[in-house]
Order: structure tokens, then C-alpha cells, then sequence
């Protein structure tokens, strides 16, 4: 299929003497909701980082086409801005965006999500749900075909978990590509259309 | 009159100001009680404790260069000869020389000897011996300038340094306003003359002992013959030991009818026919004005008028010295903020050499005394850059609280979580662009509690540049209370006058720490 957007090719990673990956492949294509399960500790997260740019790796390969996004487990939100502040920074400063057009595209993305009347709230005042709707459209901003999500149901409730499952269906209808680790098995069965074992650093 | 460590008048004066607030009315009995106290408990009548500061050297008091426990000096001996002649052992005890007459008032010593002039408030605030010495207030000056600048009329738009706390001060005071030049301060009597040589003054008013001894080991300047005016030389005593000061001026008629008093200055080299009229007029029993100035330059005491009276007399001047410290204060900070970021910023993002550098810098500025770093940056570095005063403080000031700053941003830098600058480079911003719009902002509301406690201190510590002959604050304080023989009313304004400057800054900081709290920048 000509829609594969990121390749993960022998992915091999230490930490002093431990080996966290060690030979990891995959590939996600656009349309598809990729589940990394395991163990903690097991190297699903570094795999993320990997893929991110934040781990440097000392063998093997990492091919995405366009940018990816991240959304971290604990969201990450720059503490000092507000919601729309945080999504209109990077399509501001690091992508050219007017600011006006950032504002407009930002507030598309917290409508979408149904955060739109948090927009001008500062981080710590925002509830798990929300923050987390604000990382995603964050990570969205920039419009990347490929978004990571680190444990994304672990601030969630059933009833949240469900609102987020619904949501990256959206996603997906938007043909992006998604990667996600987690080791909620049943929001993985439910929603994911392909699910991967970690374990040791090696996918099974 | 003369030379002293800097560091110590400051603290002695900030030590007075509390006292005088916490113990305003019952400061005076409280200071006999422990006086007496410790007389009893010293043997009374055995012992003469006089108080005088060995740094100001010879002629007054010096550690003697042969056998630097001796003390020698006309005062020395002038001490010895007043307690041969009570019958007591001279016990001397070391005080700093601007502190010598309220060390004395608390009955630290009975008798203050140490070149102190007689000035009208000293005589209404103290009980004062009679003058045992007359000087003579004479112009130093250049070299080149001898032909021309011989009375204090030329010295129109041009500068004149002496000692603070003098009578050479207030009479340059009156003559700024007389004619138009300028008076600058300084701590000590040796920087007033290196000062003239090397071009920061046009001249030095300070009496004529003083300015011989300088001419000996500094050369450049000439000491004009004119008088600008007549002083004397007087031992000081707390009011309550008025008896005993009486049993001191009799010894010390006695020592000048007898030739002892003319044989100690001869020894000295400082004997002149002044000393004998001066001698002639106290035994005929003629009044002895403090101090005259022919050029009708005659300061006048606050110790007659009310204290009212003298506080508004001194309030514009406390209020231009606010002025100033709170100008210094702000633009140093300013700077220090600058230089402070650049190095928090080196220190963290920087190659490790200049980590290094940055390092040294650090606890080089933090491991020595702001005072030392002024006087390096102004005397010091004189030879090669000759900053104005103003300059030399604030470049001084700003410089040491950059490395206190540095440390703070430092520190803040690093505790700022790396998932906030992991979520930045994510969404694809520079290494710079992380520092400027996250993890900057973010470091600075952590820096902002330490930052304005720094800005506090810095505030008061805006007190050393007077060193450096800067009238701010504290240093104009010093002088009201020296004027006014007491330091209630100048120590409350001046504590009034450092609150109302510290206390809005520590609002302000407040209100924008609780504006961070509840909306972004």
C-alpha cells in the first residue's frame, strides 16, 4: 500500500549496558490506528521518543513522510500560555503562520474537539479531558500526517475514554496515520484497527 | 580628622538608626547605666579610657612602624599626659573614627581623642575640653593650577573634594551655593588627594596637618598659603561626665602653661605660633569660637533650631539622596538582569570553557566584598579608565548582582520540566525559540520571588557607593545626624525613606506574581 507515512526499520536502542529496543520495525499508513501494547518498561514509549526525535537511537532507521506530532501522557501544556496560546505558538513562530490565521485555525481544532469555550484558559485550570483535547490539537496545528500518542487514556474516564476513541476515529477519517502506546487493553480492542505486543524491547 | 576603614561607619551608622528607632526616648539613660556599670566594674579612678582610630595614622594615632602594638601619636601623648595627670592608667580602646562620638556617648570610653574637631553641634550635644589644637582649613590644588586657583571664589563649575562629617564639608556646602562649584564627599583622606593628582577633583579642602602629611607621599599637588578657615582640636565626652571634663581642661591649661602641650606638637612637627596665641587667649579665659571662616563662610548649627525646623531644612536633601539611590538602585538592577540572563544562559547552553569562565566569574564576584569591587572599579581601575563616580557605582553594583542574578536564572532555567521544552522541539521550534518563548517566560515567574528579594537588598546596598563619594541615602543621613548631634529624627526618615521605596516594589511583585497565577503574559 502507497499510503504507508512511517517506517520503522531495526530500531535498536541502549541505555548504559540495557538494550530498551532492540531491532523494532513497523510501519503505520494513513487511515490507520496502530496500538503499542506491553508491559511497563517494556520500550513502548521510547519507540515513540524515538520516532519523535527526542531519543537519540544508535542503529536503524526512521522514515516519515511530512512532520509527526506527539502528544505526551501527562500532555505537556506550556504552563505559562492558555489553551490557544499553546496551539497557535508553533504555527506562529516555527511555521510562518499569521497570527490571525493561527488564532482561526486553532479554534477550528478546539471546536472540533469541544474545548473551543476553554480556549483562553491557563493549562493548570484545564480537567484531564481537556487538556488532553488541547496536546491533540496542539499536535494538530501543524497538520501532521503522522500523530504519536503516549498512554492516552490514563487521565481518562470510561465515559472520556469513549469521547477520545470517537475522536481519533475523526482523525482517522482525515486520513491521518496514528501511533499510540498503551496498555489499556480494552480501548486498544475497541478502537484500534491493528494491535502490536511489546515486550523487552522486541515486538512480538 | 582623618583616615579610617570605610566599611565600619556604615554598619555603626545602621546599628545607630535602629537603636535610635527601638530606643528613642530611653536611649541616653540606658547608655550611663551601662557607662557606669562599667566603670564599677573597671575599678573607677584607675583606669582612662580614651577612644581614638589608629588607621587615621600619625600625626594622631598610628601603631607605631617599629613595634606595631605600640600606639605613638600627639594624641597618644596628649592621653597619657590627661591620665598622669587624673592619676589613672590610659587604657585606649579603638573605635572607628566617624563613630568615635557616639561610642562615647554609649560609654564605650570616657574621652574621644583623635584629631575630632570642635564644631557648635559637638559643643551643644557633648561635653567638650577645651581646643588643645588650632588648624587651619587651607585649598590643595594641582600643580599647574597654583597660579590660579587660590580661594574657594575660582573654583566656580569646578569640583572640590574633602573628608565627610567635616567642617571642610559644610563650609564646600555653603560655597556651593556661594559659588557655584561643586562639594564631593569622601570617606578617607588619602583619596581625596590621589583624586586631584589623576583630574576626578580640582581641589581638596582639608585642614593643613592633613594636607602636609598627604603632600609627603603624594606627589602633584601644591597646598595654597590663604586660610579658608580656623578649626580646633577638642577631646569629646559624654554631657553626664561634665566633671570629668572640667578635671581634663584644667590638666590640659595646666600642660599648655607649662610648655608639656607645645613639646608634644613640636615633637610632632606640627608646632606653630597659632598654637601659642590660641594657648594665650584659653588661659586669659577668652572665649573660643569653634570654628571662623573669614570668607564669611560661617556654617550654620542645626543644634539652635527646632527639630522640625531641621528636618525641613534636610528633607530636600534626604529626598534628591532618595532620589539618587532609587535612580542607582533601578538602573543597576536593570543592568544586573542583562548581564545576569547572558550569563544563566552561557552557563547552561554554553560550550564548557565558557561554562568555566562563567563560573569563575561567578564566585569571584560572590567570594569578595561589594565594597572591594567598588573601590577596584574606581580607584583601582583608575590608572587606566577613569569612571565618573555615578558610573563606577552603578557599573560596580550591577556587576556584583549579575552574579547573584546569573544563579537565580540559572537555577530557574534548569527547573523548568524538560517535557515543556520535549513538547517545543515536538512542534518543531529551535533550540532558541524554546529558551525565548518557553523556557524563559517559564524560568522568570520562577525567578520573579528571589529576584525582587535581590532587588531589596540591593536597594540598601546601594549604601556602599557613597565610598565612592556618591551622596545617597544613607550617607546623606550620616550627615544630618552629625549636624543635628543625634540620629533619631534622621534614622526614622531615613528607614521611612528606604521603606517607601522597597514596599511598593515588593507590592508590585506580589500583584504580578497573582496575575501569572490566573492569566498567561
Amino acid at each position: 500500500m502507497n499510503d504507508v507515512v512511517l517506517t520503522v526499520d531495526d530500531l535498536h536502542l541502549r541505555r548504559g549496558p540495557r538494550a530498551v529496543l532492540a531491532g523494532v520495525s513497523l510501519s503505520v499508513a494513513r487511515g490507520e490506528l496502530v496500538a503499542i501494547m506491553g508491559p511497563s518498561g517494556s520500550g513502548k514509549t521510547t519507540v515513540l521518543r524515538a520516532i519523535a526525535g527526542l531519543e537519540p537511537y544508535e542503529r536503524g532507521h526512521v522514515a516519515v513522510t511530512g512532520r509527526v506530532g506527539m502528544v505526551f501522557q501527562f500532555h505537556y501544556l506550556f504552563e505559562h500560555l492558555t489553551a490557544m496560546q499553546n496551539i497557535c505558538l508553533a504555527p506562529v513562530h516555527a511555521h510562518g503562520l499569521s497570527p490571525d490565521d493561527a488564532r482561526r485555525r486553532a479554534y477550528e481544532l478546539l471546536s472540533a474537539f469541544g474545548v473551543d469555550h476553554r480556549a483562553e484558559a491557563l493549562p493548570r485550570q484545564l480537567s484531564g479531558g481537556e487538556a488532553q483535547r488541547v496536546a491533540i490539537a496542539r499536535a494538530l496545528a501543524v497538520d501532521p500526517p503522522v500523530l504519536l500518542m503516549d498512554e492516552p487514556t490514563a487521565s481518562l474516564d470510561p465515559a472520556r475514554r469513549s469521547e477520545l476513541g470517537e475522536l481519533l476515529q475523526g482523525l482517522l477519517r482525515q486520513n491521518r496515520a496514528l501511533l499510540m502506546a498503551t496498555h489499556d487493553e480494552d480501548f486498544a480492542r475497541t478502537w484500534a484497527t491493528r494491535v502490536l505486543r511489546m515486550e523487552n524491547g522486541v515486538l512480538r | 580628622m582623618h583616615g579610617f576603614h570605610v566599611a565600619q561607619p556604615f554598619r555603626a551608622a545602621i546599628a545607630s538608626v535602629a537603636i535610635a528607632i527601638v530606643f528613642p526616648a530611653g536611649l541616653k539613660g540606658f547608655a550611663t547605666t551601662i557607662a557606669e556599670a562599667r566603670a564599677g566594674a573597671a575599678e573607677p579612678a584607675k583606669v582612662f579610657r580614651w577612644a581614638g582610630d589608629p588607621e587615621g595614622g600619625a600625626p594622631f594615632v598610628e601603631a607605631d612602624p617599629r613595634q606595631p602594638d605600640r600606639l605613638v601619636g600627639f594624641d597618644v601623648e596628649i592621653a597619657n599626659l590627661i591620665a598622669r595627670g587624673l592619676g589613672r592608667t590610659p587604657e585606649f580602646i579603638t573605635i572607628t573614627f566617624t563613630s568615635i562620638v557616639q561610642s562615647i556617648v554609649r560609654g564605650d570610653a570616657d574621652v574621644g581623642l583623635s584629631g575630632l574637631e570642635d564644631t557648635p553641634t559637638r559643643r551643644a550635644t557633648l561635653a567638650v575640653t577645651v581646643p588643645y589644637y588650632e588648624f587651619r582649613e587651607v585649598l590643595s590644588v594641582r600643580d599647574a593650577d597654583a597660579a590660579t586657583l587660590r580661594t574657594l571664589a575660582d573654583f566656580r563649575g569646578r569640583t572640590v573634594g574633602t573628608l565627610s562629617d567635616t567642617i571642610a564639608y559644610d563650609i564646600l556646602l555653603r560655597a556651593e551655593r556661594e559659588y557655584g562649584l561643586r562639594a564631593v564627599s569622601y570617606d578617607d583622606d588619602v583619596h581625596p588627594y590621589t583624586d586631584l593628582v589623576i583630574g576626578r577633583v580640582d581641589a581638596v579642602l582639608l585642614d593643613q596637618v592633613l594636607a602636609e602629611r598627604r603632600h609627603r607621599s603624594v606627589p602633584g599637588f601644591t597646598i595654597q598659603p590663604e586660610t579658608i578657615a580656623v578649626g580646633h582640636y577638642v577631646g569629646v565626652l559624654s554631657p553626664q561626665n561634665a566633671p570629668l571634663r572640667d578635671s581634663v581642661d584644667e590638666i590640659l591649661r595646666g600642660a599648655m602653661r607649662d610648655g608639656s602641650l607645645e613639646r608634644i606638637f613640636r615633637r610632632w612637627n606640627v608646632w606653630n605660633g597659632d598654637q601659642s596665641r590660641l594657648y594665650a587667649d584659653l588661659l586669659q579665659g577668652k572665649p573660643v569660637q569653634p570654628f571662623t571662616a573669614p570668607g564669611g563662610l560661617e556654617t550654620s548649627s542645626l543644634v539652635t533650631v527646632s527639630k522640625w525646623e531641621a528636618m525641613k531644612r534636610y528633607l530636600p536633601a534626604l529626598l534628591r539622596a532618595s532620589l539618587v539611590t532609587i535612580v542607582l538602585s533601578c538602573l543597576s538592577m536593570g543592568v544586573a538582569v542583562v548581564i545576569g540572563v547572558l550569563i544563566a544562559t552561557g552557563r547552561v547552553y554554553g560550550a564548557p570553557p565558557l561554562r568555566a569562565i562563567l563560573l569563575g566569574y561567578v564566585e569571584l564576584i560572590r567570594g569578595t566584598p561589594l565594597l572591594l569591587q567598588l573601590f577596584v572599579i574606581y580607584y583601582g581601575l583608575a590608572a587606566a579608565i577613569r569612571l565618573p563616580a555615578f558610573a563606577a557605582a552603578l557599573l560596580g553594583v550591577a556587576l556584583n548582582y549579575a552574579a547573584y542574578e546569573s544563579e537565580i536564572y540559572r537555577s530557574a532555567l534548569e527547573a523548568v520540566p524538560a517535557g515543556q521544552l520535549e513538547a517545543g522541539r515536538t512542534l518543531g521550534l529551535s533550540t532558541r525559540q524554546v529558551l525565548t518563548l518557553i523556557r524563559g517566560p517559564q524560568a522568570l515567574r520562577l525567578a520573579l520571588a528571589p529576584m525582587t528579594n535581590d532587588f531589596v537588598a540591593l536597594l540598601k546596598d546601594s549604601s556602599l557607593v557613597s565610598v565612592l563619594t556618591v551622596m545617597e541615602l544613607t550617607k546623606q543621613t550620616q550627615i544630618f545626624a552629625t549636624n543635628l548631634g543625634s540620629w533619631v529624627i534622621p534614622g526614622t526618615l531615613c528607614a521611612a525613606l528606604y521603606l517607601l521605596m522597597s514596599l511598593p516594589l515588593a507590592a508590585a511583585a506580589r500583584r504580578l506574581e497573582r496575575h501569572w497565577k490566573t492569566s498567561a503574559a
